[in-house]
């Protein structure tokens, strides 16, 4: 052929050499110009939009309320120089931490966010881990069916899902007109409206964040793992709580912390499916801010909200790291 | 073989059950003909033609679309780059910062997110509108499109890249020809997964959008807090609709490139 | 007669990779420690030795995939300091192909002539050739996942070779297949290294691979280099006690040095004679030493034999292998030897067998004397 690469080696070979011995050291500046700037710019980008707004939230919550725009005080005045700032810090304080304790509106509100998110967590969990489970020992033709049955809903409108149930829940809904109709009840049960139909919604909405991460780690287990189990004795029940359960761990884990962190500060569902009465601290941060304009105090509600999601927090990500690591 | 019992098939039947009855119910009392969303009286879609009718929806709608295209295309490209900075990067200064970032809006309480941002925006003196909400999605969706992609990024061989730089190419190139075609499915998922998110954001969208535009989601909450109404259930069938094909096509798609590989493999291995 | 290939014996050869007093150090952790070694043209050179020892670390120097913490590269008698990967006279090979999965083979092999910016025609008619040379031109559609483990080393190879490298490195290029194709495709790494005239580096862990394509081979441990030498030198002559284990087998006898001049004497036991040997390693006399002697040069039998080193023991283990027999022969003193022995005729009377008084014999060239 024309290039010569294969008859001719020796010749072509030395003239490639040639061409090849033209090469030009340069700098070694490019290697990790790409990698940096990769990370410069969405380091920028969250430095800007996700860090920054926190410590505006942070000195909001140490300001006063004022009638004024922006609705609080004191304001940085950087044109007034040195004093500005002493001023700008002097005018901050603890008054609104100090009013959220004296405020039993608030603390209340806090415990009953954690107390419907730790029922509903484990109310979830009741409910996804058979399913799990059953989709884990399934046919492996019917596996990938069954994994798309559960994520669709995950896709769908979280609005929407949340809306199906006041349909469903009302006085005059679906449950209740089944319910009569049956001859259950005679008089409507009011859900709607209630504590039951927030533990309802956050269950029916957070339910595939349970079912995948407990599914992922059954799925993954060595089946055998089971049958060793009943070949040494175990009746299957047995061996679902000694080897499958224990085995499945960082996936419940996983799946529990997924529904509670962000059950704690859920609005949606408090808002549209709970009553008067349903008491949950992202609906009264919500309210704070649209309804009382009081800037000063809704971000000092943000702020203890933070502090009691830390923990959890930080534990679920030691947890997927050492997931992670145990995987590799 | 795996064993399945009867307990199987009852916790699944009714785990699906509970997971659809009320998206079926949402969709059949779409195409009731009565206004009160609890008394059947016959099958109609007027509702259906009340919906297109309503300029306020559509103007909502159109909103949402431009912030969905916006913000998630822009999420892809930041996340996608802030995943290959925390997997290929190894040490650098300010790491654990900037994970603790990308992980952080993740478990982060919409309210909080949402009462940030807006404090952010108040304080620049930026005018709340498209643009505040594109800005602000885009911040929560590219901690997604980067865990999607960083999952990817993990598994792959980093000779490849080695490879590229090998046979000549500049850091950027081996970026564009080798790394960048090899994620493209989990680049692609992950602009889905932040176009979903934007498409469904509420309480974000509620506090960084201003009077001058309105996602759909807030247009439905504020029709809905007051009650069911045929027009949102007609909403919601169109919007399951679209996501039950997206995600039909989108499994035989992967279903069929799946069979086909492993074909091939067969193939070679022969 | 053709002149011996030995670049490394010529005073006036010069190199086409030096490698000067080379330090290379992650953290705490020394891989390279202070290593010397100039590379000829032409050369099959491998690089040899446990994981760990830093083989693969030099080999990625070489390849601007790691910068040296101290010390200099050159190749064709330019600094490497500083200079990129894509911007090197090398190719290499990786030990996990590195097919790129979205291109196919065709594709795969021409990516790096198209980076160069090759004209279209000739980038053709040059991918064409090297998927000849490598016998791949029926596949060059495929893609990597319809190649099988032998296909894909040979498309890493042909990638890796279509840019005519100065210094091609290759990775643990056989590593991951199996034993057949394994020894039939080092004969074929030969045969392209020798028609295409380029300097190869291999790195590799397993010592039959290193002997049988290499010109000269590099033993590392601990990141420093412990002999460099052709491999029949390597075999027959250790310099030390660390690479004639590492090299074959062999057996050791401990024991001290007594007299070292033209020959070694080691004595080794009390009431035993001494065994003559050739001294290696720089032995001195009167000094701890070991007297490494392998399995197939001891012959075996129930008379005492003539020669100067002999040793009597018992059998207390035999193996037959098909084409040898092993023995395994417990001295009443010492440390049990192994020894070899080709089965030459079909039928052997299998004189020897378990416990029975055995004589151990060697020439007196056959050993050597190492410091241990």
């Amino acid at each position: 052929m024309t290039c010569g690469c294969l008859g001719r080696i020796p010749q072509d070979w030395c003239c490639r050499h040639e061409r090849a011995r033209g090469f030009q050291p340069r700098a070694f500046i490019g290697r990790s110009a790409v990698k940096r700037a990769f990370t410069v710019i969405p380091y920028i980008w969250l430095l800007a939009l996700f860090l920054v707004p926190f410590l505006i939230v942070l000195k909001i919550s140490f300001s006063d309320i004022a009638i004024a725009i922006p609705p609080y005080t004191p304001t940085l005045e950087l044109s007034e120089g040195w004093q500005g700032v002493r001023n700008f810090f002097g005018g901050l304080d603890f008054e609104n931490f100090v009013f959220l304790t004296s405020d039993d509106l608030y603390w209340k509100a806090y415990l009953s966010s954690l107390q419907i998110a730790v029922v509903s967590t484990l109310i979830t969990l009741a409910v996804g881990l058979p399913i799990a489970y059953a989709m884990a020992r399934a046919r492996d033709d019917w596996r990938p069916a069954l994994l798309m049955l559960v994520i669709l809903p995950f896709w769908t409108s979280f609005l929407i899902r949340v809306y199906a149930w006041m349909g469903i829940l009302s006085n005059e809904g679906l449950l209740n007109q089944f319910l009569i109709w049956s001859g259950f009840i005679t008089e409507p049960l009011v859900i709607l409206n209630t504590n039951v139909a927030v533990y309802i919604g956050i269950v029916y909405t957070y339910l595939p964040f349970m079912i995948l991460p407990i599914y992922a780690s059954l799925e993954r287990m060595d089946p055998s793992y089971v049958e060793a189990a009943e070949d040494l004795g175990c009746s299957r029940l047995s061996a679902f709580w000694i080897v499958t359960l224990p085995l499945a761990r960082p996936g419940v884990i996983a799946g529990c912390f997924l529904v509670f962190i962000p059950a704690v500060g859920e609005f949606v569902i408090p808002s549209l499916l709970g009553g008067s009465s349903t008491l949950m601290i992202g609906k009264v941060l919500w309210e704070e801010f649209f309804s009382n304009r009081d800037w000063p105090v809704a971000s000092a509600v943000a702020i203890i909200l933070l502090l009691i999601l830390v923990i959890p927090i930080i534990l679920f990500q030691r947890q997927e790291v050492a997931s992670r690591e145990t995987e590799g | 073989m795996r064993r399945f019992s009867g307990f199987n098939i009852v916790s699944l039947t009714l785990g699906i059950a509970f997971l659809y009855i009320p998206m079926v119910v949402l969709v059949v009392y779409s195409f009731n003909a009565s206004r009160l969303v609890t008394v059947w009286a016959g099958f109609s879609t007027k509702w259906y033609g009340e919906l297109l009718q309503n300029e306020a929806f559509l103007d909502a709608a159109w909103v949402t679309v431009k912030v969905g295209v916006f913000s998630s295309t822009l999420a892809t490209v930041l996340g996608t780059m802030a995943a290959y900075a925390l997997i290929r990067r190894g040490r650098f200064a300010g790491r654990t910062l900037f994970s603790g970032m990308i992980y952080a809006p993740l478990v982060m309480p919409e309210v909080i997110t949402g009462l940030s941002l807006l404090l952010l925006f108040i304080a620049i003196g930026l005018d709340r509108g498209v643009l505040t909400i594109v800005l602000a999605h885009t911040t929560f969706s590219m901690c997604y499109v980067s865990v999607v992609v960083s999952s990817r990024l993990v598994s792959f061989d980093k000779s490849l890249e080695e490879a590229a730089l090998d046979l000549g190419c500049t850091p950027f190139q081996a970026f564009r020809l080798v790394t960048l075609p090899i994620v493209a499915p989990a680049v692609m998922a992950g602009w889905l997964l932040a176009f979903t998110l934007s498409l469904d954001d509420l309480v974000i969208a509620s506090f960084t959008a201003g009077p001058s535009a309105t996602t759909l989601p807030i247009k439905v909450y504020s029709s809905v807090r007051l009650g069911v109404s045929p027009e949102i259930n007609a909403l919601s069938t169109i919007f399951i609709g679209l996501v039950t094909i997206g995600v039909l096509i989108a499994s035989v798609v992967t279903k069929r490139s799946i069979a086909m590989r492993t074909a091939d493999e067969r193939v070679a291995g022969g | 007669m053709n002149e011996p290939f030995a670049p490394w014996t010529d005073e006036t050869a010069t190199p086409l990779i030096r490698i000067e007093q080379v330090t290379k150090r992650f953290g705490d952790f020394t891989a390279i420690d202070d290593l010397s070694i100039d590379i000829f043209p032409r050369e099959f050179f491998a690089l040899l030795g446990p994981s760990g020892c830093g083989k693969t670390t030099l080999m990625r120097m070489l390849a601007g995939f790691e910068t040296p913490s101290a010390g200099r590269v050159t190749i064709d008698g330019q600094d490497m300091g500083g200079v990129a990967p894509n911007r090197r006279p090398v190719n290499m090979m990786f030990q996990s192909y590195a097919l790129f999965p979205h291109l196919t083979v065709w594709d795969n092999v021409g990516f790096g002539l198209k980076r160069e910016g090759m004209a279209k025609d000739k980038l053709a008619a040059c991918v064409d050739e090297m998927l000849k040379l490598t016998q791949l031109d029926a596949l060059a559609r495929r893609k990597p996942h319809q190649l099988s483990g032998g296909q894909r080393q040979r498309v890493a190879l042909a990638r890796s070779l279509a840019k005519a490298p100065k210094l091609l490195l290759l990775d643990e290029p056989l590593g991951a297949l199996d034993k057949k194709l394994r020894q039939e495709t080092q004969f074929e790494l030969m045969d392209i290294q020798e028609r295409t005239g380029t300097t190869f580096v291999i790195v590799t862990h397993d010592q039959e691979e290193a002997m049988t394509v290499a010109s000269r081979v590099a033993v590392m441990n601990h990141g420093k280099l412990v002999q460099v030498d052709p491999p029949d030198q390597i075999y027959e002559q250790p310099n030390s006690v660390y690479v004639a284990d590492f090299i074959g087998d062999v057996n050791l006898i401990p024991g001290r040095a007594t007299q070292v001049g033209d020959m070694a004497e080691l004595a080794w036991a009390e009431g035993q004679g001494t065994l003559l040997g050739q001294p290696g390693g720089g032995v001195k006399a009167d000094t701890a030493a070991s007297f490494a002697i392998r399995p197939e040069k001891i012959a075996i039998g129930r008379e005492m034999p003539e020669a100067r080193n002999r040793v009597q023991g018992k059998i207390i283990d035999i193996g037959y292998l098909g084409n040898l027999s092993t023995y395994h022969v417990k001295l009443p003193e010492g440390p049990v030897m192994t020894c070899e022995v080709g089965n030459r005729s079909r039928l052997s009377r299998r004189e020897l067998t378990w416990e029975d008084d055995v004589w151990l014999s060697w020439s007196d060239t056959a050993g050597l004397v190492l410091p241990t």
